[in-house]
């Protein structure tokens, strides 16, 4: 098993006029390829933005950030969009899909800033959908489709690349049961291909998934519970 | 990159058609813009070449001189009255001058022509032969008149089309007939090829011509033998007329006796003069237009720059998702670009289509002649390339430089 995120003394500072929030306050983490982690916490206990960080969308303040050995913090902006793009996907509560686009084109959009041709495209985003069972949904636009239905045209378009980490905050957080369990059976299922999922959650059912719980205040780790039951899987 | 591009601007026409609308109303400054540099510059170009053409009818690397009148003050006095110029000036420029291929000499006056009952007035000319040569009269009918009906005073005529016209009836030959001037009794001998309206808008071809020595002792009458109207002289080559004219005004100077300071009692022009006046006004009218055409392409750029600014405000979400999922900076600079250019070239062609049909328009309604040429057509387009990307740069620019995680916490 090795290393796929290292975070050491990890701080995020916001500063909004004169006030300073520390939303990250010097947070070590390490998480190994192959994990199901889910990191609950209090609303503002910073959550999201240990998410954004992990995701390459942020950076820190300060500490160091290692995903798959490179340190991300000294990333400049078009590093990071290769990195996005080549290990990353990302699933969001609010979906984020296009407007006004199809559901494939969604799906394809990764492959096209990785300028794949456009059949492939096609071909590796069908396979995608068909993955989060929604063969036969490939023209439809967001506003035509349900909330899990977009959740899980999200999803496709994080997993389209193969990505070596998924993160995923809060997926479900704006949708109900069945949806939900459909949702983690997905992300189940891909972490058992052997992808590394990180889900943000505020539900012990969803938690209950992954096979390593972490629970953070104050932009600290306040505890990190591995289950017995369900030991992360080799490789990957 | 090229399937990166390709599908930019697929999905750039999609938004354009989704907001028909808005996307008309953004484009309209540079339609108009477009429009009217393609207007302006066919109705310019067709008009230069109608002068152009104009002024080739007055025969080529013709050169002018017409006497001076006497300044008012009275000072000047060698020659006393106001004509000034002589038959023996332009034989001497022709003997001096070895650029100076041929040299003819007129003088004209507006008489009463009479053929039968019917008369007219146009203006009469008395010419050397040469005179026609260098102006490019030809006959079109019968003969010009010779060096011997200009020894002998012959009483022969060339008549204009124009005045063939109005003293003639329909089919009646006007060769052979006798027409009178001032009584005197001269049979048309020719009948000149018409050269249509000059670029003053005189009709050319209403004159009569007679031999230069029929008029000055016959017919015009002069104030003293040799006196002449004015002298023209041609060369063989264009690029012999700067120093053709030099040389004239010197041995004119020089025959006239004028002093170093003393002003010429000639004038010397040349047809790069007279076209260079007719171009000035065109000049004046294309940079009116031209500053017409770059208020629209400006307001028209101003348009799209602030539609794409409102577009990157409402899609600042969907930046931020397309850079979640690994587009670059670039790759959003180059999409706005796109959605830019694609509404500056989309309403340039459309601009580039109002303008080739108003030119057309114009010749069919005015009559005037209109010229579009690929190159002003070529460049129209490239002002509305020019135009997205000059005010695309600023929105597009602005669009990359977001912040990801900013982008999409945007509501
Ligand atoms: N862009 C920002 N500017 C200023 N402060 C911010 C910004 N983003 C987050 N914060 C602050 O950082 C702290 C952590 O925010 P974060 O979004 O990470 O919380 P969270 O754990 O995800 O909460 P929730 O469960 O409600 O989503 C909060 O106090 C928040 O106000
Ligand atoms: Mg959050």
């Amino acid at each position: 098993m090795s290393t796929l995120i290292r975070c050491e003394d990890l701080w995020k500072i916001y500063r909004v006029g004169d006030v300073e929030v520390q939303a990250l306050r010097g947070l070590n983490l390490t998480i190994q390829r192959g994990e199901f982690v889910a990191i609950m916490g209090s609303s503002g206990s910073g959550k999201s933005t240990l998410m954004s960080i992990l995701g390459c969308l942020d950076q820190p303040t300060k500490g160091q950030y290692r995903l798959n050995g490179i340190d991300v913090g000294q990333a400049r902006s078009d590093q990071l969009a290769e990195i996005r793009n080549q290990q990353i996907g990302f699933v969001f509560q609010s979906f984020n899909l296009i407007p006004r686009t199809s559901a494939l084109e969604n799906a394809q959009l990764p492959l096209f800033y990785r300028g794949v041709p456009l059949k492939e495209q096609r071909a590796l985003a069908s396979a995608a959908l068909a993955r989060v069972g929604l063969q036969g949904r490939e023209h439809h636009a967001p506003t035509q489709l349900s909330g899990g239905q977009q959740q899980r045209v999200a999803i496709a378009r994080a997993l389209v690349t193969v990505p070596s980490l998924l993160l995923a905050d809060e997926p479900t957080g704006n949708l109900d049961t069945q949806s939900s369990q459909d949702i983690m059976g997905i992300l189940d299922g891909l972490n058992r291909e052997g992808i590394t999922v990180i889900l943000v959650t505020h539900e012990l059912d969803i938690a209950a998934y992954a096979s390593r719980q972490i629970t953070i205040k104050d932009g600290q780790i306040l505890s990190d519970h591995t289950s017995e039951g369900r030991l992360p899987v080799e490789g990957a | 990159m090229r399937v990166f591009v390709w599908l930019t601007i697929v999905t750039a026409l999609r938004v354009l058609a989704r907001n028909r609308l808005r996307a008309g109303l953004t484009m309209l400054g540079i339609v108009i813009g477009v429009g009217a540099v393609i207007a302006m510059v066919s109705i310019g170009e067709g008009a230069k070449q109608a002068v152009q053409k104009q002024i080739a009818t007055m025969g080529t690397n013709v050169i002018m001189i017409w006497p001076t009148a006497t300044s008012v003050g009275g000072v000047r006095g060698a020659q006393g009255g106001a004509i000034t110029l002589t038959v023996m000036d332009a034989m001497d420029l022709k003997k001096k001058i070895p650029v100076l291929t041929d040299t003819g000499w007129m003088k004209r006056d507006v008489l009463q022509i009479v053929n039968g009952h019917r008369n007219g007035n146009s203006p009469v000319y008395g010419v050397s032969p040469s005179y026609l040569s260098i102006r490019d009269w030809t006959v079109s009918r019968g003969g010009p008149f010779t060096q011997a009906d200009m020894e002998s005073a012959a009483l022969v005529a060339l008549l204009g089309q124009s005045v063939v016209d109005e003293l003639f009836d329909q089919g009646e030959e006007p060769l052979g007939a006798i027409i009178r001037i001032r009584n005197v009794p001269l049979r048309v001998i020719g009948v000149l090829s018409s050269k249509g309206q000059n670029t003053y808008g005189q009709d050319q071809d209403d004159v009569v011509f007679i031999p230069f020595t029929t008029a000055e002792r016959k017919v015009l009458g002069t104030l003293f033998l040799g006196s002449v109207g004015g002298i023209y002289g041609t060369t063989d080559r264009a690029e012999d007329m700067p120093e053709a004219v030099e040389l004239i005004r010197e041995v004119m100077r020089a025959r006239h006796r004028l002093q170093g300071d003393q002003p010429d009692d000639f004038t010397i022009r040349t047809q790069v003069d007279l076209a260079q006046v007719q171009e000035g006004t065109g000049q004046t009218l294309t940079v009116m237009l031209m500053a017409i055409a770059s208020v629209s392409l400006l307001v028209g750029g101003i348009g799209i720059m602030n539609i794409l600014l409102v577009s990157v405000t409402e899609r600042t979400r969907e930046i931020g998702v397309r850079m979640a999922v690994g587009a670059k900076r670039t790759h959003i600079l180059i999409q706005f670009l796109i959605e830019a250019l694609t509404l500056s070239v989309v309403g340039g062609c459309i601009g580039i289509l109002f303008g080739v049909l108003s030119a057309r328009l114009t010749t069919v309604i005015a009559g005037w002649p209109t010229i579009i040429s690929g190159d002003t057509v070529a460049a129209a387009f490239g002002f509305s390339v020019a135009v997205g990307l000059f005010f695309g740069l600023y929105p597009a620019n602005k669009a990359a430089r977001l912040n990801p995680i900013e982008a999409l916490r945007y509501e």
